[in-house]
Parts: structure tokens; sequence; C-alpha cells
């Protein structure tokens, strides 16, 4: 039971054989090649997933593949900013240099550069109640939130 | 001297072959004693500018340091960095006494081709021990450099300089020489003086003087992470993204209840799955696809009968209990002075308490992953994991394989993080076993409930204290005694298969260790005794409770016991808890950091909490707590609010002082530092690993919740005391220590209850809030 899927994915158009209920997460991972996102829990628990459809944070372990169709926009890591172009998300990473094994950072800057785009100011507390539950297990809590409001003022 | 009216180029820059030879220095790379580089060696190799490598010895000084033909340092590193910026540390020291630029330097870390074992990451002895022989193999180097220039340049190697890897004559600039001139793309023929020792404890020595502290400039400096733009572009490849033609992926299917034994699989249960394979070994269960989606399906769907063994663990509401009453299998007292029992007889009071830790889980941020290829025929393999400790694991291979260690190549790959001894030992075991069975590259990865419920886990306890006062409120006698499951029922690495859960599974028999420890501190209590005894696990092979290393092996729970007591015995005396600690504390550097801690806080001085059992609202308070570690002194003031009506608690604020000697990158301590902070309270406040009498029940982040942004703290301030003529001690873990109790006993301060058995979860704190 597989199905002919066709994917846009960071501008590229991509074509697969694949089973329909399998996440966009493996497709993106397995068939297209990408590094990122990141498998952590594939319970739709810990953000390490996220990518962008059409601009909004979705968890890609919890989406089936045919719920996307070829002209939905997904943008991934790789596709949000470079080293050369970086997204202000991605800038403000790297200069409050947070992440400390790394692995959760996709989710992180995935799903802020989301928000972000809604609301460029927010607060405190506005960040730290966006950001609820993704995880970090190294706990660079601290660092995250200083790099989203340092992004914010970029952005904003 | 006409050289002086001449050209400097002219005269001093030779052809690296004519230096060479001219002077019949330490190398020539014909005749360097090379080996067959591997593919992917040598592609690494080209990379880095080595045209030939000797054999890796701890002896030869090209082992540690290599200086290309267009000037770039290579570090070999044989212990690791898991994004603390260990590395950075490292080429800190290198660039520092060698005398080279810190953008120069690159550290090669975990790839056992490449570095001698110095004990992968352990103990955050990083910098502490594994700086050592590269700082005295770059100083060596500079040495000989030093006085292979003097030669070359005609002047005695006192009169020489060293900038950016030009060695200048004093007072003559004009007359220099440059390493690359000197050695660039060459091999260091000199040997270097090793203590015999492979792990942690691994030294070398030159004959070359380190450089004094007073004249570092790269020690010290706040210096960037190598790895963090990698990270945030998403060009990283983490161990999960290593693919290798050929590759099939492989899923572990578990048994239901721990301790299960196969009695029968229906392969027909997957036949739906065109393609996917079913591999055993005794209950070592696997299956194989060549779609990563595949395998996952086939895990799910794979029917497997079981047997129903007798349920291997106990209530878990009885667990302290059952610790309590189980026989010790080792006992040990680590610290004592004086006579206890005779003292306590004699005191005007006697204060006691017990305490009580769960079990808990590494649950890194994704389970485990490895990919394990058998090359040319069997001869050779290759490893690529994300543990910590890739020689060990790199050993361990070898052995399921058949092969001698040389023969297996292990590479380090960044991992889902890293905080002592989790599951990623396992994979690797795992993907080495099914490649051995089926003859094909082998990705192996666990699924989130083997990264909760199936790594290994730090080790449940209970602790008791007693203390003495006469009748001045002075302590005239301390007992501390804990009790509790191994920190090493299996071993802190990798390196032999039975202490890995697939081969337990596929039969072979680990052998535990019993091992536990006391709390670190300086107090000079007269009549002292500090102890400890461990009992044997539920069950040895398989068991999804066995104990090992999670970061700080044993300090969490060893200080939330016995720095909670301080505060216990601090109110009985009638004293404010930072007073009662500099009365007692012995060493000079742990004055120092209390006094730090209090001064940064603003603390004001108490002998009774300021809250009062009952009530509602939020509430709020302070604690604090201490602790040394393998020479690190860290204390914290925790600054929380209770809410009385949910009994969550929100560590708001915490005022950190920490010494770890001399400081080498103050940024990336300080980030280390928070990073602790912040796990440490997730794991003193949120982190209990449940079981009912089969099987570990936490398997995800609802069945074993950590800590989020909502409750992140407001505010860490970190107090960095600078030691500069003490040397670099330990960070990754020295913060997380005591942190448990300065936040339990913080919750004393706002509510006047006292909280002995962790998680400070909201349910339990609920719970002792609606009993007091
Ligand atoms: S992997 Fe998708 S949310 Fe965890
Ligand atoms: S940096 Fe390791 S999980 Fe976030």
């Amino acid at each position: 039971m597989t199905e002919r899927i066709t994917l846009n994915v960071n501008g590229k158009t991509h074509s697969m054989t694949v089973d329909p209920d399998m996440p966009l997460l493996y497709a993106l991972r397995d068939e297209i090649g990408l590094r990122n996102p990141k498998f952590g829990c594939g319970l739709a628990q810990c953000g390490a997933c996220t990518v962008h459809v059409n601009g909004e944070a979705t968890r890609s372990c919890a989406t089936p593949v045919s719920a996307i169709s070829a002209t939905d926009k997904v943008v991934t890591l790789e596709g949000l900013g470079t080293a050369e172009k970086p997204h202000p998300v991605q800038k403000a990473f790297e200069e409050e240099q947070v992440a400390q094994c790394g692995y959760c950072i996709n989710g992180w800057v995935m799903t802020s550069a989301a928000l972000l785009k809604q609301n460029p100011k927010m607060t405190d507390a506005q960040i730290r109640e966006g950001l609820a539950g993704l995880k970090c297990r190294c706990g660079t809590h601290m660092g995250i939130i200083r790099a989203v409001k340092r992004a914010g003022t970029m952005m904003g | 001297m006409n050289a002086i009216n001449k050209p400097a180029k002219k005269n001093f820059s030779v052809s690296r072959r004519a230096v060479l030879q001219g002077t019949g220095a330490f190398v020539l790379s014909a005749a360097v004693p090379t080996f067959v580089l591997s593919k992917k060696a040598a592609a690494q190799a080209a990379r880095l500018g080595i045209a030939a490598k000797p054999a890796l010895e701890p002896t030869q000084l090209d082992t540690w340091l290599k200086i290309a033909a267009d000037g770039k340092v290579t570090a070999f590193f044989g212990k690791m960095d898991m994004g603390q910026g260990v590395d950075v540390a490292i080429a800190q020291v290198v660039a520092e006494e060698l005398d080279v630029k810190l953008e120069n330097v690159e550290v090669i870390m975990g790839d056992t081709y490449f570095t001698v074992n110095q004990g992968g990451a352990s103990g955050s002895t990083g910098v502490q021990n594994g700086a050592i022989p590269l700082r005295n193999a770059a100083a060596e180097a500079r040495r000989v450099l030093v006085e292979h220039a003097s030669k070359i340049l005609g002047a005695p190697a006192d009169k020489l300089t060293v900038t950016d890897g030009i060695v200048s004559v004093v007072g003559d600039s004009s007359k220099k020489v440059s390493y690359v001139e000197m050695i660039g793309g060459n091999y260091f023929d000199v040997k270097v003086e090793w203590n015999g020792q492979v792990g942690n404890g691994m030294v070398v020595t030159g004959k070359a003087k380190v450089k004094p502290v007073a004249d570092y400039r790269v020690v010290g400096k706040p210096y960037k992470r190598f790895d963090i733009p990698g990270k945030v572009y998403g060009t990283t490849d983490f161990v999960t993204d290593v693919r290798v033609p050929g590759m099939v992926h492989a899923r572990m299917v578990m048994p239901p209840t721990a301790g299960a034994s196969v009695v029968k699989i229906d392969e027909s249960s997957i036949k739906n799955l065109k393609g996917v394979r079913v591999v055993r070994q005794k209950d070592f269960v696997a299956v194989v696809a060549d779609k990563e989606w595949d395998a996952i399906k086939a895990r799910e769907q794979l029917a497997v009968t079981w047997s129903k063994p007798t349920p291997p663990f106990p209530d878990q509401n009885g667990l302290y209990d059952y610790i309590r009453k189980a026989t010790s299998a080792a006992k040990k007292v680590e610290e004592g002075n004086g006579n206890v029992p005779d003292a306590l007889k004699g005191a005007a009071r006697v204060i006691e308490a017990e305490y009580e830790w769960p079990f808990q889980s590494h649950a890194s941020m994704g389970p485990a992953c490895a990919v394990v290829q058998i090359e040319e025929g069997g001869k050779t393999a290759t490893v690529w994991t994300g543990s910590q400790k890739p020689h060990y694991v790199r050993d361990g291979v070898a052995k399921i394989l058949g092969m001698e260690q040389d023969a297996v190549h292990g590479i380090w790959v960044p991992g889902p993080g890293s905080y002592g001894r989790n599951d990623a030992g396992d994979a690797a075991t795992g993907a080495a076993m099914v490649a051995k069975m089926i003859g094909k590259p082998v990705r192996m990865q666990g699924m989130r409930d083997e990264g909760h419920a199936w790594d290994p886990k730090g080790p449940a306890s209970i602790h008791q204290a007693k203390a003495g006062l006469d009748a001045q409120g002075n302590v005239i006698a301390y007992w501390f005694n804990s009790k509790g499951f191994s920190r090493l029922d299996v071993n802190s690495n990798e390196s032999d298969p039975s202490d890995n859960l697939p081969s337990q599974l596929g039969g072979s028999v680990s052998k535990a260790a019993m091992a536990f420890n006391v709390p670190e501190e300086s107090y000079g209590f007269a009549n002292k005794s500090m102890g400890w005894e461990t009992i044997p696990q539920f069950f040895r092979n398989g068991n999804p409770l066995r104990s090992s290393h999670l970061r700080d092996p044993l300090g969490p729970q060893l200080q939330f016991a016995s720095e909670q007591f301080m505060d216990e015995v601090a109110l009985a005396a009638n004293v404010d808890p930072i007073e009662f600690r500099l009365k007692y504390l012995k060493n000079p550097r742990d004055i120092a950091v209390m006094k730090a801690v209090a001064e940064k806080s603003g603390w004001k001085s108490r002998s009774r909490p300021n809250g009062k059992p009952g009530g509602t609202g939020t509430v709020a308070g302070r604690g604090v707590a201490y602790a040394r570690r393998g020479g690190t002194v860290v204390a914290i003031v925790a600054e929380v609010e209770v809410d009385r009506s949910t009994g969550a608690i929100w560590p708001r604020k915490f005022t950190v002082a920490h010494d770890a000697g001399i400081i080498i990158n103050p940024e990336n301590l300080r980030m280390t530092i928070e990073g602790n902070i912040v796990q440490g309270s997730s794991r003193a406040i949120f982190e209990e690993v449940m079981f009912d009498r089969d099987k570990v029940t936490s398997v995800d982040w609802m069945t074993y919740p950590i800590l989020e942004t909502m409750q992140a703290p407001e505010t860490i301030d970190v107090v960095l005391i600078n030691m500069p003529n003490e040397k670099p001690t330990g960070a990754g873990e020295a913060s997380m220590r005591p942190l448990a109790a300065a936040i339990a006993n913080a919750v004393f301060d706002a509510t006047g209850v006292r909280v002995r058995r962790g998680p400070l979860s909201p349910d339990r704190i609920k719970g002792y809030l609606s009993q007091a």
C-alpha cells in the first residue's frame, strides 16, 4: 500500500512512492536525505522534528506524509537559513552560543521562528509560554530564551 | 652580522627540505613508519594535511600534535566535548603553549584512529586530566622547534621568542623562521614520557617547562564554541544522520515484562512488510528493513510470545522499604574520625533524619543510535557512535565481532545528549550484533520508550544522618550513611559487551561492581563517620533499572540528604544556615565560596524559616547548599516560589559561586554551569522513573516529565572565582551536586515544611503541605 507523493521542500520538488501513513519526518530524512528535522520522540512531545508547513511550526513525526499536498510549502532548518544567509533566529542562537548537544535546536529554532513571525515583540512570559512543550534535555533554556528575545529585536 | 643589511627572507626563509636536511632534524616524512590508511581515515588525514602517520602511541609527540604545511595545528584529544566547549579549552591550552593563534588550532576528538584513549568524557575531567598531556605535548613541541630554530638562526634558544608560530631573535625580528618552514606537514620524531596509564589517568611529559600562568594570553579568554554554527544551521552530522551505502535499519523488540524470554516469534505477523527480516540471539530480538519506517512498523507489529516471569520489581510505593530491608552486598566507611557512638551517647541532643531519592533516567533528547559496518570481508569494521567513550565502544564492538581492537575504527559523531552512561553503547552493541548476523551495514536506533525505560538508570537510595549537639549547640558527633543500588551495576564504559543491554538479552551475563560515594565536603566535625552500603539489583540480565553513572553520579542524592541535614542541624542549634556552615568548614576555598554566595545573593541571616505551615497562595523562600567535587567547590543560594494550592515550585533565581581553579574560558564555563543548574532543577523538581511490578512505566515525556521553559528560572547569577595558581578542575557536573538541596532548603524556608523525599514534584509538595 504505497502512494506516489510529491512534496515541495525548501523550494524544491521531490516525488516518492511511500506508505501514505508514514510520518513526514521519514520522508524528509530518509527519502530526501535531510539532516533536519530530528527524531526525538515520535509522539509530538518534544519538538525536535519541527518543520514549517506554509509557515506554521509543524511536528513532522506526527504528520502523515499524505496530509501534505504538493502545493504546501515545507521548510526545514536547512531551508530556513544558512551561515551565509542566516535567519535572525539562527543568528541570535549563534550569537548567544546556545546549544549543548544541539539535538533539540532544530525544534527551538523552527518553533521560535514561526512564533516571532507572528509577534516579534514577545515579552519574556510570552516567549516562555509560546515555547512550552518543547524539550531541551541539556537544560539550555536560559540561553534559548535570551536568543529568542535577541532575534525578536532583530526582526522587530 | 652582515645579515642585517640583507633582506631577511633571503637569509632565513629556507626551503623546508633544506631546513630539515641541513640540520639532521627531528623528521623526514620518508622515514616515517606509516601504516596503511583506510579510505575514511585517508580522507580525514588529507583534510588535516597529514601526509603520513606514525603508529598511534602515547610516547610519540606526533600522536598529540601535528603542524600542517599551511601552518594549521591539529591537536588530537582522547577525551571528549559533549557540548560544553571542552574542545575550545583544549585548543586554548595548545595555542597558549605553542604560541600560535587559536584560530589555527583544530581539535580532533573521539576518533580511535587519530586519538589515544584518554578515557572519553568521564567525571568532568576533560580539562582537569585531559588537557595535561596536550599542554605538555604542545610545550615540548615548542621546545624542540625553538631548539631547531636556534641552529638555523645561529642564536641561543633563550634569545628566541615565538609569536603566532614564527620564531625570531629577540631584538632582531628580521631573523626568523616559522614552524611551517621547519616542520610543516612532517612528522615529529620526538619521544615523550608516558606514565603507562590508559584512560583518565594518561599523562605524558616532555623535557619542556610549561608556560608560567602570568604569561597566559589565550587561556582565560572567552573564545566561542566551535560546534555552534553547525548545530544552528543544521549542517552538523549527528550520529542519527550517518548514512553508509547498503545500510539497513534495525529496531529492537523489547519484552513486555522485564526479564521475560522469547517463547515463539510469529514472523507471519509482518509478512505484509516486504523485505523485513527478524534476527534473534536468545532474547535479543530485532527487526531489520531497508527503510526506516518499515523497521518501525515491524517493531510494532511483530508478534512475539514472551514468557511470564515472576514480576521482578517490588511495588514502587514500597521501594524505599525494599532498600531499607535488603541485605547489603557491600559496605564501606569512607571517612571517619573520633568515636561517633560514644560522642552521640554524651550529646545533649541528637538530631536524626532520613532522605530518599528515586531512580532517574538519562532520558536523552533522542534515543540512542549507532551504525556498524563490517569491511574487507570481515577483517575490519567501523562503528559510528554518539557515546561519550568511543574508544571503549570500539573495544566492545571488536569483542562482539571477534576482531582485534585495532581492526575496528571507532568514530564519535555528536549524539542526542550525553550525561554519563546512557543508552549510546547499547545501540552500538545492538548494531554490531545485527551487522554480524546479516553481513550488512546496520543503523540501530531506539524508539522513545527505549530512551526512557531501558537506559541504565541513576540509582535509587536512602540516606540516614545523625548529629549530636552539646548543651551550647556545638556539633560533637556526625554520622551519615547511604544505602542504595550500586552506581556501577553496569560499568560506566561499554568495553565489555556483557554490560550492554543487547548482549545481556543475547545471553552474556554481566558482573556488577559495588560502588557508592559519600558527600564531598570539608566540615570539620570531631567524631565524624560517613559510609555507604549497596544492595544487589532486582535481577541481573536485561534489567531496565540496572544502574550506572548519570551526571554527577550520586552527587545530587547525597547532597540532597547531607546538605538538607546541615540545615536541620543548624535549625536545632538555632543558627543561620550559612553561619553554621562557615563555623565548621575547614577548606579556605570552601569558606571563600560560601562567603561569595552569601554576598552576591544578599543573604539575610535567619535562624528559623520565614514561612509557616498552613495557608494558601504563593510563598517565597531561600535556601543554601554547597558541595565539593574533585577539587571544584560550589555554593548555591536558591530562591523559590511555592504555590501552596498546586504544590508547584518555581526556582525563580539561583546565585551560584563556583571555584574550579584557574579559568580557561569564562563564557563556556558560565554556560556549562547554567545547563547544570537547569538540568539539576529538572531532576530535583520533576524526575522520577516510575515502574510497576513488571516493567518501567516511564516511557516518554508524559510519564517522565522534565522542566520546560515555563518552569525555567528567571535568573541564574554566576560568580566565577578564578584561582590562577590552582590547577583547573571539572565544571561539567559540580554545580548540579548541591542544587536539589538548595531548592529543598528554600522550600523549607518558604513553607516550614521539610521535604526529605525527591523529587519535589507538585503532587508530593501538595501532599506534604496538606499534612503539615
Ligand atoms: S520527535 Fe516529533 S515531537 Fe518529538
Ligand atoms: S542542547 Fe541537548 S537537548 Fe537541547
